[in-house]
């Protein structure tokens, strides 16, 4: 590994946040965040403060997704600066005020990190999500937490797609990062999937209180899926679904599909094949939460990212 | 001599004589974010199989809660599958009435009415389950010989899917699902689906189910004798809420990882049932070792419910023959 010279320094990470109940119906977030509110000691590290929040207590409370619109998609600049009022839809003026809180987005007085807590459907295990392929904060955080969880695999996607990104609640932040866990039925808590979330939460608070402390990160690469494209279920005209993730696709995120793949499978037994050009890597298999977004699994190329070595701003 | 060389010396005077099924009705979307069910109706309205004469059976199909199944979710103001107890059915409805308490009434016209002799004849009520139960025909009587040699049927026929009989110990009056209007009527219910989603193998698993039950039913309208034999049957005793606070009553410990997806496994005294967010297992002080099922049901938790708990028994059925022929 060639040395990259002088390590990138940043602040502190001394405002973090731990986002539960974006999405109301996913479970692990919301009881990680409810126990973490009534009982701090297992999120406390010296240096920085986690404060637990949910962000979406009325889809909590009615154990649904959202209650007018995904909050996870409601943090547009359009949004934001809109004015308050009371047609406002429910997620949006949510919106506004969890800015105001940890944000401004974009702003130096935004929070350093927060993490997002949410669960899907598909097989992803444990999963880190990124915005970004230069927050070098951030890769090595994730590399961390990717090495403390072994051997059980932790993958990191990359959304840093023009049209496929979008605006989410942990966004208002300077690092944000998605934890995605599955598979795990909306609705539904399950022992194991809970575990891993709490461990992945134990190991990134462990690395900023090391990185805060004056730790210095060494350069290293990063093993990244960067998503790719968005792959719509067949429908017919009425906008309903003709076809079903097949069974040799179903299960099979971060497996290779190659050209000529199963890919869906008909009501009526036909098989649909992959016809993209070159192999990709499929992920979000199956997630309910995306029949209405027009999304049956998206695809990702692998990529590895050399993330810089790291350590605190010296004051 | 065992039981079953027994039974077959039997003469044929013991073969029980049974109305033929000459109305069967195949319901979906009851609960509208179980989406096996949703899209094997759909599938079957666009066949043009909304009334299906064939002879000797004519099928009908339903979508049983089309607003719910509209907006994805189980029901949009009281779930429409505990409506129909004979209190629930002649309810009088005004313009406050939830939707689906009219819906069930608009239901039992069309399929019963309940404990009338125009009821249908057998109504197969189509579910899905987050719990790893595979296939369970579930309803109310441990003698009805039609949804036991059903039940057999499908066991015989079905490979790929373990298929069950569960059996709820309630009078007519008290049966509170869509199921109990038609003469004869279970739910088939098929696991493990989260809600809102379809899997190939559950659809295509259910799909089969459904057409085997309508080839039986045929084959019985037809006059084909069935042979007696045994069928396991699994009684509801009683079920078990998890362990919550007792001010906030939010759930403080999830289905123990030893129990998670051991539906119908033995539990037995002494045996993790929770896992507590701090650690401790809670576990299972009942004396008597239960079947458990539902276990990890999302749409239970509001009920109160996170698995039931049931007896196992081995039930003889006689052989059975349509009483046309």
């Amino acid at each position: 590994m060639s040395s990259r010279g002088s390590p990138s320094c940043f602040p502190e990470a001394r405002r973090v946040a731990i986002f539960g109940g974006t999405h109301g119906n996913e479970m692990s977030g919301v009881t990680l965040v409810n126990m973490w509110i009534k009982n701090r000691a297992e999120i406390e590290r010296s240096g920085l403060t986690a404060r637990p929040f949910i962000t979406n207590p009325r889809a909590v409370e009615k154990c649904s997704r959202y209650i007018d619109t995904d909050l996870n998609r409601a943090f547009t600049p359009e949004n934001l600066s809109t004015p308050s009022g009371d047609g406002l839809p429910y997620e949006v003026q949510r919106a506004k005020e969890i800015n105001q809180i940890f944000g401004p987005k974009g702003s130096p007085d935004a929070y350093d990190v927060i993490f997002d807590l949410h669960n899907t459907t598909s097989n992803m295990g444990s999963t880190l999500i990124l915005e970004s392929s230069t927050d070098h904060f951030n890769l090595q955080m994730v590399q961390y937490i990717k090495k403390a969880m072994a051997p059980e695999s932790c993958m990191v996607l990359l959304n840093e797609h023009p049209h496929l990104k979008y605006s989410t609640s942990r966004s208002v932040s300077k690092h944000p990062i998605g934890l995605e866990v599955g598979p795990q039925p909306q609705g539904v808590l399950r022992s194991n999937i809970f575990e891993s979330m709490r461990a992945i939460m134990k190991h990134a608070l462990d690395f900023i209180e090391l990185f805060n402390s004056g730790v210095e990160f060494p350069a290293c690469s990063v093993e990244v899926f960067r998503v790719h494209e968005r792959m719509d279920y067949p429908r017919d005209t009425n906008g309903n679904i003709t076809a079903m993730v097949h069974p040799h696709l179903q299960d099979c995120d971060w497996e290779p599909l190659n050209p000529g793949d199963p890919m869906f499978q008909t009501f009526d037994g036909r098989t649909i094949l992959y016809e993209g050009v070159s192999p990709v890597y499929p992920t979000f298999i199956n997630e309910a939460a995306y029949y209405e977004k027009q999304q049956a699994f998206v695809t990702t190329r692998r990529e590895t990212l050399a993330a810089n070595s790291i350590r605190k701003t010296s004051t | 001599m065992d039981r079953e060389r027994l039974l077959h010396l039997r003469n044929k005077e013991d073969v029980v004589k049974l109305p033929a099924l000459e109305r069967v009705a195949v319901c979906g979307g009851t609960h509208g974010n179980e989406l096996s069910g949703v899209y094997l109706v759909r599938e079957r309205l666009k066949k043009r199989r909304k009334s299906e004469v064939m002879e000797p059976v004519t099928v009908v199909t339903v979508m049983s809660n089309p607003r719910a199944v509209h907006r994805c979710v189980r029901y949009t103001e009281t779930d429409l599958n505990r409506c129909f107890t004979d209190a629930m059915l002649s309810f009088s409805v005004s313009d406050q009435t939830p939707f689906e308490i009219i819906r069930a009434q608009e239901l039992n016209s069309q399929l019963g009415p309940k404990g009338s002799d125009q009821a249908t004849d057998l109504i197969c009520d189509l579910h899905n389950t987050t719990a790893n139960m595979g296939l369970c025909l579930i309803t109310y009587s441990d003698c009805d010989w039609i949804c036991l040699h059903i039940c057999k049927h499908l066991q015989r026929e079905m490979a790929t899917i373990p298929v069950r009989y569960i059996h709820y110990d309630f009078p007519p009056a008290e049966a509170y699902s869509l199921d109990s209007v038609g003469k004869h009527g279970f739910a088939m219910e098929i696991g493990p689906q989260p809600h809102g989603l379809i899997r190939s193998n559950i659809f295509t698993a259910m799909q089969e189910a459904v057409q085997l039950m309508l080839d039986w039913v045929r084959l019985f309208n037809s006059g084909s004798e069935f042979e007696g034999g045994w069928v396991d049957v699994y009684s509801l005793v009683k079920n078990i809420d998890y362990p919550r606070d007792p001010q906030t009553h939010i759930i403080t410990a999830a289905v123990h990882p030893d129990l998670q997806d051991r539906d119908f496994c033995l539990l037995h005294p002494g045996d993790a049932m929770f896992l507590s967010f701090s650690g401790e297992s809670v576990r299972y002080k009942g004396k008597e070792p239960l079947y458990p099922f539902f276990i990890n049901e999302s749409s239970y938790y509001e009920k109160g419910v996170a698995l039931f708990l049931a007896r196992r028994r081995r039930v003889e059925i006689p052989s059975i023959q349509s009483s046309r022929t």
